[in-house]
């Protein structure tokens, strides 16, 4: 062990920034979303997750924003235990019935200011789940949804462009969507005032 | 004569179902089957419902059958009853078919959490039925407390309820609850083109994509009786070992990530990224999905795929020796999976349970050696197995299997003959049932399926492998401290979706 931590303070870091040339896209986003979350909220913003029954593919590729490659850290950006640690939720899947109540009860326990991104595009509308019995068919029948990241799974660099897209919106508009009701109306009470 | 080509002999052979023989046997055989399961004689490859019948796939040695019992009354004899592996399975076919399997203990709902709109949805469907709180299992005894986890867990993993029921820091009983993710999948499939239903296939479970297309690909081929390109067979298996490669190795990195030894989850982590990018050069999707499809494969493999894939295997040669080194020599880390989470040969022996989790517990089942589907036939590999069946075990069989992943690319780039990606499926003219079963790097995927005369699909299960081991965690956790759950867990790495469907 002793071997593998001395190369690792002597190599440089496989973090892809400064960027490697054809790679560059990582790099300025990194860039971008370093200013873009500084300024609205210091330098932190917890993300909770929550799989609302998708096929583990999108959790792939959220897990992979925390490899040495992406290291989302860096950035102040890290994904939190508790919904009430998380500035934003992030949801996957397309929200199996079995799942909605759990859904619907994390959004709750977080605290305002919040944002919901929905991942993939099953949290869109279900995808080629959609017409099941089983499904609800979107992220969006259950949480107001902010930003949407198209993919089957989205890559880790599509997640962090549309995490960046997110910080823009943050800092553009925060008062504008603070009691937005999800688009059918919701499915239960993820909007009603909290007692 | 055996047990299993008895059984098969003993009812009417179903016409143009292949490879393997299905047989509509009475109650008598089914019976009988159940028996030879209990003694050890068969092991259940799968157990799946649809309108008035079920079936149940067996295995004996490289033998396999299904065995089909019509049940016209909605009533069948409980395999579950004396042959606990298939209680879960009974419990599922009941929630989504209505069948009802006589005599099994355990009445409760399993995929059905009362949040659909109607009861039995694939099946004739009906009102929903009344729904009474699900009620675990009664624990008695002095000092005991329960910790209940899920089904939004503390990581990015997929949502389950497990019930915890602790003496202090030890676990006394573990209870899974699943079915979250339940989708409908298989009904979504009944009525469906066949290049629909690839690609639903391909989303069960999204680190098995390659497995599960592949599984499905093949099932389809069986039934109408196509030939696949060469090439396209080839190119499938070097997908399915870059799956192989890319989930073990972010697995050993979880599960040290589990003991909070970081270190080699953040170096294994990287290897696992660089395996995905390669896949990603190669055929266009970091996780290959729809590449597999039936009658061959969507992707060529570029010239820059090649290279890629041949610098990503040579840089992970390079750096094993000194993770695994590190693995096995940092003591605070041995300490945690060492003796952790130990599943008993036995039990994985009657679950028939497959992968990483039967081989690291002695059995050597593994469907690329015991079936030798194409084109394993042809090249060299060995089946790791261990005995001690514990986290350190799993861990070792990850990293044996690493290795052979890796050679087995080598042999397959070597091989790989130039040719057509697939072959054209034509619109078959008549009825036929098809199966098969593909080593995952979980374990056996299975799947079988029942193509209509006019090319859609009739009827479709998928059987991840996860069925046979998930009870087995509960089984592992027993004994173990509290805090140990999760290694235990991560060990297993059984799947939710590829479970609930």
């Amino acid at each position: 062990m002793r071997r593998l931590l001395l190369d690792g303070i002597v190599r440089a870091p496989l973090t892809e920034r400064p960027p490697l040339p054809g790679d560059a896209a990582i790099a300025e986003l990194a860039t971008a979303l370093d200013r873009a979350a500084h300024r609205r909220l210091g330098r932190s913003l917890s993300i909770r997750t929550v799989d609302a029954g998708s096929c583990n593919g999108c959790e792939l590729e959220i897990n992979a924003i925390s490899n040495v490659f992406y290291d989302i850290e860096r950035f102040g950006i890290r994904f939190v235990a508790s919904p009430r640690h998380a500035d934003v939720l992030t949801v996957t899947g397309p929200v199996t019935r079995n799942m909605a109540d759990a859904l619907e009860r994390t959004y709750i326990a977080m605290p305002d200011p919040k944002w919901v991104v929905a991942i993939g595009d099953c949290a869109r509308d279900g995808g080629c789940f959609a017409s099941s019995y089983a499904v609800l068919g979107g992220a969006h029948h259950v949480v107001p949804i902010d930003l949407h990241i198209p993919g089957c799974p989205p890559s880790p660099t599509e997640i962090l462009k549309g995490l960046l897209a997110l910080m823009d919106r943050v800092n553009e508009k925060p008062s504008e969507r603070q009691h937005r009701p999800p688009e059918n109306g919701g499915h239960g009470a993820a909007n009603a005032p909290r007692a | 004569m055996s047990a299993l080509v008895d059984l098969v002999a003993r009812g009417t052979v179903v016409p143009r179902h292949s490879p393997w023989p299905r047989s509509l046997v009475d109650v008598e055989a089914w019976k009988e089957a159940i028996a030879a399961l209990v003694a050890g004689d068969l092991t259940m490859l799968g157990l799946w419902g649809e309108v008035a019948a079920v079936h149940m796939a067996l295995t004996q040695g490289s033998a396999v059958a299904i065995l089909s019992l019509p049940c016209p009354e909605g009533v069948y004899p409980s395999v579950g009853r004396t042959h606990p592996p298939a209680l879960r399975l009974e419990r599922a076919i009941r929630d989504l078919y209505g069948l009802v399997p006589e005599g099994l203990p355990d009445t409760r709902p399993w995929l059905d959490h009362g949040n659909w709109e109607k009861s039995f949805p694939p099946g004739a469907g009906s009102a929903t039925l009344e729904h009474l709180p699900y009620a675990f299992l009664p624990v008695e005894g002095e000092s005991l407390h329960q910790i209940a986890v899920g089904p939004v867990h503390a990581g990015i993993i997929e949502p389950g309820h497990f019930r915890i029921t602790a003496n202090g820091e030890t676990v006394v009983r573990l209870e899974q609850r699943l079915g979250y993710t339940h989708k409908g999948i298989e009904a979504l499939m009944t009525g469906a083109t066949l290049d629909k239903a690839a690609k639903l296939a391909g989303r069960v479970s999204g680190d098995s994509t390659v497995a599960y297309a592949w599984a499905f690909a093949m099932a389809v081929e069986s039934a109408i009786q196509l030939q696949v390109p060469t090439r396209a067979i080839w190119l499938r298996a070097l997908m399915a070992e870059l799956e192989r490669l890319a989930n073990h190795l972010g697995d050993i990195g979880a599960i040290c990530n589990d003991a909070a030894f970081t270190l080699l989850h953040a170096h294994f982590g990287g290897l696992r990224e660089r395996v995905l990018r390669a896949s990603d050069i190669a055929f266009g999707h970091r996780l290959m999905r729809d590449r597999v499809v039936p009658g061959g494969v969507s992707t060529e493999l570029c010239p820059e795929g090649l290279a890629a894939i041949i610098a990503v295997v040579g840089e992970i040669r390079r750096q094993m020796p000194r993770l695994v080194e590190t693995y096995e020599n940092t003591a605070s880390l041995q300490d945690r999976t060492v003796g952790t989470g130990v599943a008993l040969p036995t039990l994985v022996q009657q679950y028939g349970a497959g992968g990483y989790i039967g081989r690291a517990s002695g059995r050597s089942f593994d469907a690329r050696r015991i079936f030798e589907y194409a084109p394993y036939e042809r090249v060299v590999f060995e089946v790791p197995v261990l005995a001690e069946g514990d986290v350190d075990a799993r861990v070792w069989i990850r990293i044996r299997e690493v290795e052979q992943s890796l050679s087995l690319i080598d042999q397959i780039l070597v091989q790989m003959p130039d040719g057509p990606l697939r072959a054209e499926i034509g619109s078959p003219n008549r009825a036929s049932e098809g199966m098969a079963i593909v080593e995952g790097f979980r374990g056996d995927v299975l799947v079988w399926l029942r193509i209509g005369a006019g090319g859609s699909v009739e009827r479709c299960h998928l059987r991840d492998p996860s069925w046979f081991q998930w009870p087995l965690v509960e089984a592992a956790a027993e004994g173990n401290i509290v805090a140990d759950f999760p290694l235990c867990n991560k060990s297993f790495n059984c799947s939710y979706s590829g479970h609930d469907l």
